[in-house]
C-alpha cells in the first residue's frame, strides 16, 4: 500500500473508492428513467395479463356496496343497477309498458359494466401497487438476519423478528435485512435493488451517510448496524403498506371534488324525479328503464368511476420515480409548491466542492504548504476535506521527480503526539497538532483573527487572491501553521450541466427556486446567476434555512426542501414538502413526508410535476365527464317524448334511430368511456410549464369541447350499430 | 325596422356610457371616501345613526352582519303584512279598496321584502296608496339590502385573514341614501314630465271621444316607477306594469325606465373592479354577463321579428312582428329587448305580456331567470355570479393542476360544499315547485281550499303552454324575479304560500351562502400571485365560468323546456 501512514480509515476507503471508480464519492447518475427495482421484478406493461385477471377478479368483489358507499356517483349507479334487475323481474312476471324484455335486459347489463368497468380501473390501479408490494415483501420474508447478543454471539433469525435497538452484522454478499444505522465499519453498497442505479454506494459509521435501508447488498467489508425501524415500521413495509393503497386517505382536493361531484349528481336525482310528473302531465308514459338511464348518463360517472384510480395511479407514478411519499396529500401540496430551497453541494454543482489549486504564500515552499494542508485535512471527513488530499495526491507527480519519496515527503505523518481539531461552528476552522506544530485551516475571516490575535500580519498578496477565487465563484481556504499565513486552498464548484434549464423550467411552473449554501455571499451570488436560481442563502447556517421555510409560510407560500442530514430535520419538517434523501440520516426521513430513493436532488422538479398532473388529471377527467352530458341530453330527452309529442323530433339533432337505439346508444358510450379513459387515468395528463391560462386553454379546448363534441359522435356511432339489431 | 334596432343598441350603449361613472361613485361610498352628496347626507345619515344608536362604524363579522340583515328584513315582512291586512281602514285610501287576504298579502309581503315583487292582485283595485306607500319603501329597502350585501362581498374579497366584511347598517343606508334615492329622483322627475301621474286623488272620471264614461285609476306613480326600477323591483304601481301607458307613458320613457332598470346591475359590476382596484376582473366578469346576455337576446328579437308562424299560414302579413300582447307605442324590438332584459335582471316588470310571446322567447326569458347570474338584481346578481366563479375557479384550478385559489385565498372543500349546495337550489326549488303543480294538474286534482276547483282551473292554455305557464311562474319565483306568464290564475292559497316559500328560500339562502363562502375565504392566509396562479380575469378564465353557468344552470332545466316552450315551437313550425 502506498498510504500505510494513514490511520483514518475513512479518508482509506475513500481513497479507495475514488482511485477504484474514479469518480468522487457522490450521487447516483442523473439518468431520468432508471429501470427500478420494481420493474425489475414485475414488467408492468399498463395491462398486464396477470393484472388484468387480479383486477377483474377485484372488480367483482368491489361491488359489495359497503365499499361501493364511499363512492356516491358510483353508488346512486349501482342503486339503478339494483332496480332495473328487479324491474326485468317485473317484465319477466308480465309486467306491461315498461319495454320488451330484452330491451331492459340490456340496460340492466349494461348499467353493470358500467360499475364493474369502475371498479376495474380501481382495481387495476391497485393491482399494480399490490404486484410491486408483494415483491418486496418476499425480499423482506426470505432476509436472514445476523443479531449480535449481549456477549457479542452472533445468532441467526428471520429479519422479521428484529426489534428497534438491536445490533446485526453485515458482510460481503449479505443482503441487509431492515431498516438501520451504521454503528462501526464502512461498507460499499449495492442499492440497485431499491434505487435501480447500479454503482455501488459508499455508507460508513458516523457522518450523514450512516443509514442502511433493508433489501439493499452489501457488496464489501463488513458493518455493523443498529436497527432503527420499529417492526412493521420500515421503509419497506411502509412502501407494502402505500402501494397496496391500505394506508390511503382521501387528500383535501379530492374530497372537494367528490362533494361537488355528489352535487352534481343531486341536481341530477332532481332533474330525474321532476320529470315522473312533467311527463305525467304531459301525458308521455316514460318506462323506468328509460328514467334510470337519463339518470346515469347525466351523473358524472366518468370520472367518478376513475377518481380513486386516478389518486392510487399519483402515488405509483410518485414510486416509478422512485420517491417514497408518506401520504397521498404530499403529492398534492407539491404540485402547489411557490418555493423551493435546494442544497448548492449535489444539487445546483456536481458533488462538492473540490479544491483545485495551491496558492503558497510568499516565501513559502509549495511542497510545505501542501504538506500542511493535507495534515490539516487528515481528520477532515467533508469532501471537501477529502478533496484536498485527493489533489495532493495528485500534485506529488509534479512536485517530485521520486514518486516514493515525494508521497513520503508530504503525506508522512508523524506518529506520536497528534491532537485532531474538529471543526466548530464557533471558531470555523479545523486543523491539527503534531507535536510544537500547529496548522489551522479555514474561511479567511476565522483564519484572520487566529494570525491577527497572535500578533502576526496577514499578508496582502493573500487577502487579493481570496477576492479573487471569491470572484471566480470559488471558495478560499486559508492555512496558517503556527498562527503564519502559509497559503491558499482554492475549491471550486462545478456547476452541473443542464440545472439552468431545469431552474427555467421550474421558473415556468411558477415555482422560486433558492439555493442554501455555507457559501460566502460573494462566492453564492456567482453561481446562483450562473445556474439561474431566483434567490439564495449564503453562509447558512442551518436555522437560516428554518427561518427562510418560515418567512415565506408567512406569506403564505408553500415551500418544498430537500436534505439529508440531521441537520437538516427541522426545516424538513417545517417545510409543506420535505423530501429526505435515502442515503441521509434516520432522523432526516423521519422528518420529511418523503424519501427520494435515488438521492437526488433535483428530484423535486419530478415530484412537482407528479403533483401537478394528478390535479391536472382529475380536472380534464370532471370536465370530460360533465361536456358529455350536452350531447347525452340530446340522445335520451327526445327519445323520451317523441313517442306522445312527435314534434320533438326536431330536438333529435342527432337523428338517431329509435327512442330505444337512442337510450341504449347513450348508456353503451357512458359505458365503455370509463374502460377506453383508464390509460389516460393512469398515466395522467401531460404537463406543460406553458403558464396557468395556457394551460387551462389547452385543457378546454381538449377535454371541455372534445368532451362535448366525442359524445356526439361516439353516440350517433353507437346508434348506428345498435339500430341493426333492431 | 332599423330606428327600432337603433332604439335597442342607444339603450344598452347609454346604460353602460352611465354606468361607469356611477359604478366608481358606488365604490367610493362603499369605501368611505369622499363623493359631492356627502353635503347632503351625511348629516342625515349621522341623525339617524344616533337616533337609533347603531354604531355604524363597527367591523362585524359576516355572520353578524347577515344577523343583522335578517332581523331587519324579519321586521319589514311584519310591518308590510300588517298595513296590507288593514289597509281597507288605513288613511290614504280615496277609492276604497279593500283590505287583502291573509294569504295575497302573506305573498304580496315576502315578494316585495325580497325584491322580487310577484303580484298575485293589481294595483288599480288590490292597493291603497298608503298600501303602495308601503311598498314603495320596500322597494327602497330590499334593493339597499342586496346592494349592502354585495358591498359586504367586496370588502371581504379584499380581507386578508380577518373575519371583517364592514358593517351591514352603513353599506345598508348609504346604499339607499347615496344611490338608490338620488336615482330614483332623477327618473321620477322625467316620468313626471312624461306625463306619468303623481298625486294623492284618486279615480279620475273621462269621458271618451265615443262618449263612454271610464274611471281611470291614478296616484304617485311617478316615484313608485322610478324606484320599481332603480331597484330592480319590478312591481308596478299597475296590475299591467310598464305597458300601462300612465306607468310608462311613451318611446322615450321605455328608454329612460330600461336604463333605469339595468343601470345598477351594470354600475356593481364597475364597482367591484374600482372597489378591488381589478378593473379588469370587473370588465371580465361584464363580459361574461354580456355575451349571455345578448345571446339571450338575439334569438328573443329573431323570433318576435319572424312573427307567428300560426298566424302566417292564415295569410296575415306580419311586417312588424309579432305584436300579440305588445304596445304599438314600443313596438316588437323594444319589448322583446325589455322581456330578456327583465328577466335577466330580476326586475320582473313587463311592457308587453310574456305569455303572447312566441315559444322561443319563452323559453329565452326563462333561461334567463334559471341562469339567473348575467347581470343580476340589484346587488345579488353579483353574489350570484360569485358562486359560479367558485365552482369555476375550483375546477380550472384542478385543470391546471394547482389547488385553486381566488384573489389570493385557496378554495378549500368547506367553500366548494357551500357553493355546489346554492347551486342545486335553484333547480330545486324551480323543479320541484313546477313537479307539484304539474302532479296535480295532470291528476286534475280537486284542490278544494287551496284552490276552489279543479287543479287545471288555473291553467288559461291546455298542453305545452300551460306547462310554460306554471314553469314560468316558479322561474319567476325562484329567481326573485316577479314577472309573469300571466294567464296563470295564480291569486289563491295554493299559488301564494308555495311560490312564497320558494320567494323567500331563494332570496335567503342565495346571500347567505356566498358571503358565507366570502367570509370563510376573508379569514384565509393571503397567497400572492406567482407565474403559477391561475389568472382569473383573462378571455379563457371568463369562457370557464360561462360554461359552467350553461351547463349547471341551464342544462339542468333542457328537459323542462323541451316539455314547454320546446314542444310548443317545434308543434307550431
Amino acid at each position: 500500500m502506498w498510504l500505510p501512514f494513514l490511520t483514518n480509515a475513512n479518508v482509506c476507503a475513500y481513497l479507495k473508492y475514488v482511485c477504484k471508480t474514479g469518480q468522487p464519492q457522490g450521487l447516483p447518475l442523473q439518468n431520468r428513467f432508471i429501470i427500478s427495482f420494481f420493474m425489475k421484478t414485475k414488467s408492468l406493461s399498463l395491462l398486464d395479463s396477470q393484472l388484468v385477471k387480479e383486477a377483474l377478479v377485484q372488480s367483482v368483489i368491489k361491488l359489495n356496496p359497503i365499499t361501493m358507499f364511499r363512492n356516491p356517483v358510483m353508488f346512486t349507479v349501482e342503486i339503478g343497477t339494483a332496480v332495473m334487475f328487479v324491474v326485468t323481474l317485473w317484465v319477466l312476471a308480465g309486467a306491461t309498458g315498461q319495454g320488451s324484455l330484452a330491451y331492459n335486459v340490456t340496460i340492466f347489463i349494461i348499467l353493470l359494466l358500467t360499475l364493474l368497468f369502475a371498479n376495474f380501473a380501481e382495481a387495476l390501479a391497485e393491482a399494480r401497487g399490490k404486484a410491486q408490494a408483494n415483491s418486496l415483501r418476499k425480499t423482506r420474508e426470505e432476509t436472514p438476519a445476523k443479531v449480535v447478543g449481549f456477549g457479542g454471539e452472533i445468532q441467526i433469525i428471520s429479519s422479521a423478528q428484529l426489534k428497534k435497538g438491536n445490533i446485526f452484522v453485515c458482510e460481503a454478499g449479505d443482503i441487509i435485512p431492515t431498516d438501520g444505522e451504521i454503528v462501526e465499519g464502512i461498507a460499499t453498497i449495492d442499492e440497485s435493488a431499491i434505487t435501480g442505479e447500479s454503482a455501488p454506494v459508499i455508507r460508513e459509521a458516523g457522518g450523514d451517510k450512516s443509514s442502511v435501508t433493508g433489501g439493499t447488498k452489501v457488496l464489501s467489508d463488513k458493518i455493523k448496524v443498529q436497527v432503527t425501524a420499529q417492526t412493521g415500521e420500515s421503509f419497506l413495509d411502509k412502501m407494502i403498506a402505500l402501494v397496496e393503497g391500505a394506508s390511503r386517505q382521501k387528500t383535501p382536493n379530492e374530497i372537494a371534488l367528490t362533494i361537488l361531484l355528489s352535487a352534481f349528481t343531486l341536481i341530477f336525482v332532481i332533474v330525474c324525479v321532476t320529470l315522473k310528473p312533467f311527463a305525467d302531465y304531459a301525458q308521455t308514459p316514460i318506462t323506468i328503464g328509460a328514467f334510470i338511464s337519463l339518470f346515469v348518463c347525466l351523473i358524472p360517472t366518468t370520472i367518478g368511476g376513475l377518481l380513486s384510480a386516478i389518486g392510487i395511479a399519483g402515488m405509483d407514478r410518485a414510486l416509478r420515480a422512485n420517491v417514497i411519499t408518506k401520504s397521498g396529500k404530499a403529492v398534492e401540496t407539491a404540485g402547489d409548491i411557490d418555493v423551493l430551497l435546494l442544497d448548492k453541494t449535489g444539487t445546483i454543482t456536481i458533488g462538492n466542492r473540490k479544491a483545485t489549486n495551491f496558492y503558497p504564500a510568499q516565501n513559502i515552499d509549495e511542497k510545505h504548504f501542501i504538506r500542511c494542508a493535507v495534515w490539516s485535512s487528515v481528520a477532515d471527513e467533508t469532501p471537501e476535506g477529502k478533496s484536498i488530499i485527493e489533489l495532493a495526491g495528485k500534485n506529488v507527480l509534479s512536485l517530485s521527480s521520486n514518486l516514493e519519496k515525494g508521497k513520503n515527503e508530504i503525506f508522512a505523518l508523524p506518529t506520536d503526539s497528534i491532537q485532531y481539531i474538529k471543526f466548530t461552528a464557533e471558531t470555523r476552522n479545523s486543523g491539527i497538532n503534531v507535536g510544537e506544530v500547529r496548522i489551522r485551516k479555514g474561511a479567511i475571516d476565522s483564519i484572520k483573527k487566529i494570525v491577527t490575535s497572535a500578533g502576526n500580519v496577514f499578508p496582502d498578496y493573500i487577502y487579493t487572491k481570496t477576492q479573487e477565487i471569491a470572484k471566480n465563484g470559488g471558495t478560499p481556504l486559508v492555512v496558517c501553521e503556527n498562527e503564519q499565513v502559509v497559503g491558499v486552498i482554492e475549491l471550486q464548484d462545478i456547476i452541473k450541466t443542464g440545472i439552468a434549464e431545469r431552474f427555467e423550467r421550474l421558473r415556468k411552473m411558477g415555482v422560486k427556486t433558492v439555493m442554501v449554501t455555507g457559501d460566502n455571499p460573494l462566492t453564492a451570488q456567482y453561481i446562483a446567476t450562473k445556474a439561474g436560481v431566483d434567490d439564495f442563502i449564503a453562509e447558512a447556517k442551518p436555522e437560516d434555512k428554518m427561518n427562510y421555510i418560515k418567512k415565506e409560510q408567512q406569506e403564505g407560500k408553500l415551500v418544498a426542501m430537500m436534505g439529508d442530514g440531521t441537520n437538516d430535520a427541522p426545516a424538513l419538517a417545517q417545510a409543506d414538502v420535505g423530501v429526505a434523501m435515502n442515503s441521509g440520516t434516520q432522523a432526516a426521513k423521519e422528518a420529511g413526508n418523503m424519501v427520494d430513493l435515488d438521492n437526488d436532488p433535483t428530484k423535486l422538479i419530478e415530484i412537482v410535476e407528479i403533483g401537478k398532473q394528478l390535479l391536472m388529471t382529475r380536472g380534464t377527467l370532471t370536465t370530460f365527464s360533465i361536456a358529455n352530458d350536452v350531447a347525452k341530453y340530446f340522445a335520451i330527452v327526445p327519445a323520451l317524448f317523441i313517442a306522445s309529442i312527435p314534434a320533438l323530433q326536431g330536438l333529435n339533432i342527432m337523428r338517431l334511430h329509435s327512442p330505444e337505439s337512442a337510450i341504449l346508444s347513450a348508456v353503451i358510450f357512458n359505458a365503455i368511456i370509463i374502460p377506453c379513459l383508464i390509460p389516460l387515468a393512469l398515466k395522467g395528463v401531460a404537463y406543460k410549464p406553458i403558464g396557468a391560462s395556457a394551460i387551462l386553454r389547452r385543457n378546454l379546448l381538449i377535454y371541455g369541447l372534445g368532451g362535448i363534441i366525442v359524445p356526439f359522435i361516439g353516440i350517433k356511432a353507437l346508434d348506428l350499430i345498435v339500430s341493426l339489431f333492431m | 325596422m332599423l330606428t327600432e334596432i337603433l332604439g335597442v343598441v342607444v339603450m344598452f350603449v347609454a346604460t353602460l356610457l352611465l354606468a361607469y361613472p356611477l359604478g366608481k361613485y358606488i365604490s367610493n361610498v362603499y369605501a368611505g371616501k369622499k363623493t359631492f352628496l356627502d353635503v347632503v347626507f351625511a348629516p342625515l345619515e349621522r341623525l339617524f345613526f344616533r337616533v337609533s344608536g347603531i354604531d355604524d362604524q363597527k367591523e362585524m363579522s359576516w355572520q353578524a352582519n347577515l344577523y343583522a340583515m335578517l332581523t331587519i328584513n324579519a321586521v319589514w315582512f311584519v310591518l308590510c303584512f300588517v298595513v296590507l291586512v288593514m289597509q281597507g281602514v288605513l288613511p290614504l285610501n280615496p277609492d276604497k279598496n279593500p283590505s287583502m287576504s291573509a294569504d295575497l298579502a302573506f305573498n304580496t309581503a315576502i315578494s316585495f321584502v325580497v325584491n322580487c315583487n310577484l303580484q298575485h292582485y293589481s294595483g288599480e283595485s288590490g292597493l291603497s296608496y298608503f298600501g303602495q306607500m308601503m311598498l314603495m319603501f320596500l322597494q327602497f329597502v330590499s334593493a339597499g339590502t342586496g346592494m349592502a350585501v354585495c358591498a359586504m362581498l367586496f370588502k371581504a374579497m379584499l380581507q386578508k385573514g380577518k373575519n371583517e366584511l364592514g358593517n351591514f347598517y352603513s353599506f345598508f343606508l348609504k346604499s339607499c341614501t347615496r344611490v338608490l334615492l338620488p336615482l330614483s329622483f332623477i327618473v321620477a322627475v322625467i316620468l313626471l314630465f312624461n306625463g306619468s301621474p303623481m298625486t294623492w286623488a284618486g279615480k279620475e272620471n273621462l269621458i271618451t271621444l265615443q262618449g263612454d264614461t271610464v274611471q281611470v285609476s291614478q296616484g304617485p306613480v311617478a316615484g313608485f316607477v322610478a324606484i320599481k326600477h332603480i331597484g330592480t323591483n319590478g312591481g308596478g304601481f299597475f296590475g299591467a306594469n310598464s305597458a300601462h301607458p300612465l306607468e310608462n307613458p311613451n318611446y322615450f320613457t321605455n328608454i329612460v325606465q330600461m336604463i333605469a332598470q339595468m343601470i345598477v346591475p351594470f354600475a356593481m359590476i364597475f364597482a367591484l373592479g374600482f372597489y378591488l382596484n381589478r378593473k379588469r376582473l370587473a370588465w371580465n366578469i361584464f363580459a361574461v354577463m354580456s355575451i349571455g346576455f345578448w345571446l339571450l337576446v338575439l334569438p328573443t328579437l329573431y323570433t318576435e321579428m319572424q312573427g307567428s308562424p300560426t298566424i302566417a299560414r292564415t295569410g296575415i302579413m306580419q311586417n312588424v312582428g309579432a305584436m300579440e300582447g305588445k304596445e304599438v307605442r314600443f313596438g316588437v324590438m323594444a319589448s322583446a329587448y325589455w322581456s330578456i332584459a327583465t328577466t335577466v335582471i330580476s326586475t320582473g316588470s313587463v311592457n308587453s305580456m310574456h305569455d303572447s310571446a312566441m315559444p322561443i322567447s319563452g323559453a329565452m326569458q326563462m333561461l334567463a331567470m334559471m341562469t339567473n347570474c348575467f347581470y343580476g338584481g340589484c346587488g345579488v346578481g353579483i353574489l350570484n355570479y360569485y358562486v359560479f366563479i367558485i365552482l369555476a375557479v375550483f375546477i380550472s384550478g384542478l385543470m391546471v393542476g394547482r389547488t385553486p385559489e381566488f384573489l389570493g385565498k385557496k378554495v378549500e372543500a368547506k367553500e366548494v360544499k357551500i357553493a355546489a349546495l346554492v347551486a342545486i337550489l335553484h333547480p330545486l326549488f324551480i323543479l320541484a315547485g313546477t313537479a307539484l303543480a304539474t302532479y296535480f294538474a295532470s291528476q286534475n286534482t280537486e284542490m278544494g281550499v287551496w284552490y276552489g276547483g279543479k287543479a287545471t282551473g288555473w291553467l288559461n292554455n291546455p298542453n305545452y303552454h300551460g306547462f310554460s305557464e306554471m314553469l314560468y311562474e316558479y322561474t319567476s319565483a325562484s329567481a326573485n324575479n316577479g314577472s309573469g306568464f300571466e294567464g296563470l290564475g295564480d291569486n289563491n292559497l295554493f299559488w301564494n304560500i308555495t311560490t312564497g316559500i320558494i320567494l323567500l328560500l331563494s332570496r335567503f339562502l342565495p346571500i347567505i351562502a356566498p358571503i358565507a363562502i366570502a367570509g370563510a375565504l376573508a379569514q384565509k392566509k393571503y397567497i400572492p400571485e406567482s407565474a403559477g396562479t391561475l389568472q382569473t380575469d383573462n378571455a379563457t378564465f371568463g369562457t370557464m365560468v360561462f360554461v359552467v353557468i350553461f351547463i349547471i344552470a341551464a342544462l339542468s332545466f333542457f328537459p323542462a323546456l323541451a316539455l314547454g316552450p320546446f314542444a310548443e315551437y317545434f308543434s307550431t313550425i
